[in-house]
């Protein structure tokens, strides 16, 4: 078969593999090298990691900073803010942990060039809100990738990573990773003692509400193609809370940031008549949820709530109210430079629609959902906790390793902690990265075992999308329909409208219901088979089909988390249309077995461990 | 709004091909160009427009919600350590915005392997590198085991 026998394979063997060059792909690279000193660390990203990620494009705050030197907040203090946001539901452990670092990560970002606001008044960081400082972060993602490519022993950008590879004389031992080359087609298989799995989660798995050219222009990055789920999940690694995903008030269409709006500028909203709407929907909430609501401040999935209340009660749009707050030109200049800075979109869609934010409201819209750990929602592998403060049920090791041996995560991959962000993410990198150099270290010079028919039989199936392509172009005389495949943006397609309207999309205002869950299922299962038949054109159109498998994976792993009723705002359950903490104060964990296709559920308690 | 680029300003250099994070920018076969040859996986997130030596590339707002008629340019100086953007309504008026993007020469950053190693102990202990220093605190928080509440809610 020409197609698999002329193909160059090119071996990679390391200490520690970091998969995803973002954020925590780059904290994760800079500890290994700090403690790991004579070890061989190689960081593997799709694209590039100067440009990579979530923060490709620039950030203009940075969500998650103590403060701790001047006595702002204190660790417990964020896990309490977390804890609130997520009603109850968080890896405490994880999040204190993340905590008490954050500052450290934040001050080396300065330190190398990142440039931060200062309050003039205090000269500390000018501070956005409680949690949030302001930064000019336009390279943000440039000066953490320095950092990064300076502690590599190797940095392979453009390499999409398909699979993780197993140990196969030790079980459930992950051993390295196989993908390809995007440009060269060159198959490479990374052998490692330990894998830090830093990858992207997922945008693009529920259709969102720009389906002609603007579907790019989803909230999360395109790119953020749900890799930090699908290589775990194939692994047989525990996930949490896969069914907490995030739906996002934001500015219409371009989906530009509130946080600046919000806390820093003051503005406000109201819905299409000029009124205030929030406090309408207080009792109805109420009787929901229970007195969640009265939290302060108010979790963020119950804000939406009020929001979509007000749409369906026929009072839309919903608007900000900038024309007050913009007659202070610094103000003005704070709020276009934080769209500059980090969602350049939005500045497009207004300049194009002669919205001046001076002089006219800007709507605000409700988002498709997104399924990620690193912002306000939590979704993402089951890990060990620290060992000086997680309880017993969720340390079983090294801190950050999943339930694999020797696989570590960090960022949008680790579940239960969220209100990480940028920052957070880094700092969970550098986390997972001192735990891998231990767990490297002490192993001593105890050798994988990973056979060639391992990754020789993961060479044709990544590979196959092409001959698919090839076999099947024959037959048809021109054109993207084929009786024998399909093309990875048709599957992509399929799988949004599947997920929009049966696990809960935009399309039903976020509802769903056991009998949905269980037909959307049943879809997603044909879907799954008909991966095989996918066809690639090209080796981007090959990248594209391989970002499609890892998208499906984690969205049966969601709509599979969904049959568990917690999240109005987030999702609606009809068969549940009550918060039912005494059944679900609880985590949920799956685990797929690849050979069966089977996933077990489990339910595990939430220890509180802070006050 | 997806990326375009100006045929008679580009060389196909391929900057824009390296570092788009999406894949989209690829090089023409014919013209020997690059062209966005996927505008609905396009973020705008403005890497290749920055990165384009020739100031070839630039953006035209998604079709099916933008107006045609607007601009914003961006002007990225590394050396000088700027992003200059310049914001063009439909209806002709425009805004202008600087920001400082960096405060230390680029490729000035040490490798961590240049720094002092780490000792064992400190490799046990629960401080990442440079800490507690770099905490600007006497020393990293953590919770006694005494604090640590193990009930169950």
């Amino acid at each position: 078969m020409g197609w698999f026998s002329g193909r160059k394979t090119v071996y990679v063997d390391s200490d520690v593999l970091v998969v995803g060059g973002g954020m925590a792909g780059c904290g994760a690279t800079y500890e290994s090298r700090h403690w790991g000193r004579d070890l061989k660390v190689v960081c593997v990203e799709k694209a590039n990691i100067e440009r990579s990620g979530a923060v490709a494009q620039g950030l203009y705050a940075i969500n998650c900073y103590m403060g701790m030197q001047w006595d702002e907040n204190q660790p417990e203090d964020h896990v309490r803010y977390a804890r609130n946001d997520l009603m109850g539901l968080v890896r405490e452990d994880l999040g204190y942990d993340m905590a008490r670092h954050v500052d450290s990560s934040v001050h080396m970002f300065e330190k190398w060039g990142l440039p931060m606001m200062r309050d003039p008044e205090t000269g500390r960081y000018q501070r956005e809100g409680k949690w949030q400082i302001m930064i000019h972060g336009e390279s943000y993602k440039p000066i953490v990738a320095e950092a990064a490519r300076k502690a590599a022993s190797e940095v392979y950008n453009r390499i999409m990573v398909t699979h993780l590879l197993m140990d196969e004389a030790k079980p459930n031992r992950v051993a390295g990773a196989v993908g390809f080359n995007v440009r060269s087609g060159d198959f490479y298989v990374f052998r490692a003692k330990a894998v830090i799995v830093c990858a992207g989660g997922a945008s693009h798995i529920y259709k969102p509400r720009s389906v002609g050219e603007g579907m790019g222009r989803t909230w999360y990055a395109p790119w953020s193609s749900a890799s930090a789920y699908g290589l775990p999940i194939l692994a047989g690694a525990k996930m949490t809370q896969m069914e907490n995903r995030i739906v996002l008030a934001r500015f219409k269409d371009g989906y530009g940031p509130v946080g600046a709006y919000f806390l820093h500028l003051k503005t406000y909203t109201q819905n299409g008549y000029g009124e205030e709407y929030e406090s309408k929907w207080y009792e109805h909430t109420k009787a929901l949820v229970g007195d969640y609501i009265d939290r302060h401040p108010v979790p963020t999935c119950l804000r939406n709530h009020a929001f979509l209340q007000e749409l369906k009660a026929g009072r839309g749009p919903i608007r900000m109210v900038t024309t007050e707050a913009f007659q202070d030109p610094h103000k003005e200049t704070v709020g276009w430079e934080n769209f500059l800075g980090m969602t350049i979109g939005q500045a497009v869609v207004w300049a194009s629609q002669n919205i001046d934010p001076k002089h006219t409201n800007p709507e605000l819209i409700t988002s498709e959902p997104y399924v990620m750990g690193s912002h306000a929602t939590c979704s993402g592998a089951w890990a060990s906790g620290p060992s000086d403060c997680a309880p017993a049920d969720y340390q079983w090791g090294y801190n950050r390793m999943m339930t694999i041996e020797g696989l570590f995560g960090a960022g949008d991959t680790i579940g239960g902690s969220a209100h990480k962000f940028s920052s957070g993410s880094f700092t969970e990198g550098r986390i997972a990265a001192k735990a891998a150099v231990n767990y490297v270290n002490d192993l001593k010079n105890e050798k994988l075992r990973i056979s060639e028919k391992q990754y020789e039989d993961l060479k044709k199936t990544i590979f196959q999308p092409l001959e698919n392509y090839q076999v099947g172009r024959n037959e048809i005389v021109a054109g993207t329909v084929s009786p024998s495949y399909i093309l990875p943006i048709n599957g992509l397609q399929r799988l949004e409208k599947i997920m929009d309207e049966y696990t809960g999309g935009i399309n039903t205002d976020y509802m769903t219901n056991k009998p949905l869950l269980t037909r959307g299922l049943e879809l997603l299962g044909m879907l799954k088979e008909d991966l095989d038949h996918l066809a690639a054109e090209d080796l981007h159109q090959l990248q594209r089909a391989w970002e499609l498998h890892h998208r499906v994976l984690a969205s049966e792993s969601v709509a599979r988390h969904t049959l568990f009723p917690r999240w109005p705002g987030y999702y609606y359950r009809g068969d549940y249309p009550k918060l039912d903490d005494a059944n679900w104060h609880c985590f949920t964990l799956s685990r797929y077995d690849r050979q069966s296709g089977e996933w077990e559920m489990e339910k595990i308690p939430v220890h509180h461990i802070i006050d | 709004m997806p990326t375009f680029v100006y045929m008679i300003r580009c060389d196909g250099c391929g900057q824009c091909v390296d570092i788009c994070p999406s894949d989209i920018m690829h090089i023409d076969r014919t013209y020997r160009r690059a062209y966005n040859i996927e505008p609905n996986f396009c973020w705008e997130c403005y890497s290749c427009v920055k990165a384009c030596p020739e100031h070839a590339i630039d953006v035209r707002g998604y079709a099916d919600f933008a107006p045609l008629g607007h601009s914003v340019r961006v002007l990225r100086e590394e050396e000088k350590g700027t992003i200059s953007w310049k914001i063009k309504f439909r209806d002709g008026r425009e805004k202008n915005f600087v920001s400082p993007i960096r405060t230390t020469p680029w490729g000035s950053i040490p490798s961590p392997a240049e720094l002092a190693r780490p000792s064992t102990e400190a490799m046990q202990s629960q401080e990442l590198a440079h800490e507690p220093d770099a905490l600007n605190i006497d020393k990293l928080p953590a919770l006694t085991p005494r604090k640590v509440k193990q009930g169950v809610v």
